[in-house]
């Protein structure tokens, strides 16, 4: 505090023109070559996957960092069919969109009920959620494998979407709850005169009225969840059921006996860009609501 | 008009419950007594060997390797990263005496692509940009005349290479956030700084630094346990995995192998509490370290 105030009061008497601003556009140069720089290591790679995915295998050997002498789509629909790509991005639309929407539903549930009502052991209750942030998922792992085995839901992939859903429920809950109690009250009191019951309450008052918190922590879930790849290896052995991230890294390996360059490049390119493009589109919205869940 | 209060709170709770006591509760509870047994999963029997597991890590040459290399990690991966994202978000935010770059916005959506790649599609990627013979990597550095290197063979380089692939996919996040920090700095206290003839360094030593303390704070928790992990990408990119000569060896990988490979599940749960008590340890470490007087924007 000390510091910023001293230096407020130190500026009270309007100094003459600073000799340094002359310095700014020459900084601004290196500004840019120092930003550019930056860009191009983080979107090379990328950029070299997408061009690659239309090569031809002979291509990627001989020259792999030239452009494709021809868009060979081909690649796309091989990665897609016979390398089973389809099926692992279907696969992981399904584990992850039923994990999201089951996260969202009943972390938004726990937390309401935590943060609106009295109750014996509600403190309890919160400590356990939040515990669970504390601890690493590889502590759990060995007990979690013979869990999901005996709930016979060993390479299901319902038991996916609950283990998913349990694993992301501390920060939810946690993220939630201080959401929940930010909230006005008047609202809710006018709807209980109304006649609306607590579950009515609920869903149809502070459910809406919380939508900037659960468009916050349903972004940043949706991309843990899309990001996971320990619990599905673990938990997910039957190839038919395989999510996309453990189906691109099997194929990493079996592609390169096979010398489907293309087809894997393909693979790659198929997983990266729908993501990528929905992010360019709601970048906005994601970017506000990430940093949100990280400062708090 | 509270009726039923009771049985709303059950209902809404019930579930949720049942379902993380079931899956996260009780599986780390379990992980604590499974360390002291000597557990194979086949038979129902458990000898309960008291410390033997942590006894037997002790000469377990593959945990040194892991710890040694999750150790490195730690040490460098979050240093690098929270540099890196500083001096990005610095240039970004602060030019133009608080104003920000021209095109900032569109920096901040490119530098956050890495953010929304699963890790697994990181890892391939990558290991493809490592190629020797026909990878990106070696490509770029040719085309300067410099000599490539087989990145991920290399017993010297595997672990440096897979440490530059989690710089590289993690900074972008904590540009944004640092962004978001500095952004909320008022461009008062920077002009007047300004006004003072302080240069820019010193702008951003004496002011920036101290505002954005606590979301550092925050990077270095996430990405030190992001450095305890490792896992993922360990596995996907590195032959064995785990490198050549173990030199890409990680906890996380010497749990999974004695647990999935071996079938020492005892033994893997006792590798399990190792990184629970690190994780814990490094929270507490960084924590405390930090607490400092907070400064207020008056």
């Amino acid at each position: 505090m000390t510091i910023v105030k001293e230096r407020l009061i130190r500026t009270a008497p309007p100094a003459p023109p600073p000799p340094h601003r002359r310095r700014v556009p020459r900084m601004g140069g290196l500004v840019h070559v120092l930003l550019v720089a930056w860009g191009a290591v983080v979107t090379l790679p990328l950029l070299w996957a997408v061009v690659s995915s239309f090569k031809s295998d002979a291509e990627i050997l001989t020259s792999p960092w030239s452009l494709p002498t021809a868009l060979r789509w081909e690649n796309w629909a091989r990665a897609w069919t016979e390398a089973s790509i389809g099926r692992y991005f279907l696969n992981s639309v399904v584990v992850v969109g039923g994990a999201l929407i089951l996260t969202m539903l009943l972390g938004s549930m726990v937390a309401y009920v935590l943060a609106r009502y009295e109750f014996r052991g509600s403190r309890l209750v919160y400590y356990l959620f939040v515990a669970g942030m504390a601890f690493p998922v590889f502590l759990a792992l060995v007990p979690l494998f013979f869990v999901v085995r005996q709930l016979g839901l060993l390479g299901t992939h319902a038991g996916l979407i609950v283990v998913y859903t349990s694993y992301a429920l501390p920060f939810t809950v946690f993220f939630l709850t201080s959401f929940f109690r930010g909230l006005p009250q008047a609202v809710a009191e006018a709807a209980f005169m109304d006649g609306c019951s607590h579950s009515g309450v609920f869903f149809r008052v502070m459910l809406p009225m919380a939508k900037p918190g659960l468009i916050s922590i349903g972004i940043f879930n949706f991309l843990g969840l899309w990001n996971q790849y320990l619990l599905p290896l673990t938990l997910n052995p039957d190839e038919n059921s395989y999510v996309l991230a453990q189906g691109l890294a099997v194929l990493a390996v079996r592609q390169g006996y096979a010398n489907d360059w293309s087809g894997l490049f393909a693979g790659l390119t198929i997983s990266m860009l729908p993501v990528l493009a929905a992010y360019v589109i709601f970048q906005r919205q994601i970017t506000a609501g990430l940093t949100a869940g990280a400062v708090r | 008009m509270r009726h039923g209060r009771r049985r709303f709170v059950a209902g809404f709770l019930a579930l949720p419950l049942v379902m993380y006591a079931v899956l996260v509760l009780s599986p780390y509870a379990q992980a604590f007594y499974l360390a002291l047994t000597d557990w194979r999963g086949v038979s129902a029997r458990a000898e309960f060997v008291g410390l033997d597991n942590f006894a037997r890590l002790l000469d377990d040459p593959q945990m040194w390797a892991g710890l040694r290399n999750n150790g490195l990690m730690l040490l460098v991966i979050p240093v690098v990263t929270i540099l890196l994202a500083l001096l990005l978000a610095a240039l970004l935010t602060l030019g133009r005496s608080g104003r920000g770059v021209r095109g900032a916005g569109a920096y901040r959506v490119v530098y956050f692509f890495p953010q929304l790649l699963s890790v697994a599609v990181i890892g391939v990627l990558w290991q493809f940009v490592y190629t020797p013979n026909n990878g990106l990597l070696n490509g770029v550095l040719e085309a300067f005349g410099i000599a490539g290197r087989s990145w991920l063979a290399d017993p010297a380089l595997a672990l440096w290479a897979v440490m530059a692939v989690v710089v590289w996919s993690s900074t972008g996040f904590y540009v944004v956030l640092f962004c978001a920090a500095m952004q909320s700095i008022p461009r008062e206290i920077l002009e007047a700084a300004h006004v003072d003839g302080a240069g820019r360094f010193t702008v951003f030593r004496t002011i920036v630094l101290p505002l954005v303390r606590e979301n550092i704070q925050v990077a270095y928790i996430y990405l030190g346990i992001g450095a305890l992990d490792g896992f993922a990408l360990v596995q996907i990119m590195t032959v064995g995995p785990g490198g050549p000569d173990n030199a890409t060896e990680v906890l996380g990988l010497g749990l999974y192998r004695n647990a999935f490979t071996y079938g020492q599940f005892g033994y893997a749960s006792a590798l399990g509490v190792v990184l629970f008590f690190l994780t814990l340890t490094l929270a507490v470490l960084v924590m405390r370290t930090s607490r400092r007087e907070r400064i207020e924007v008056v």
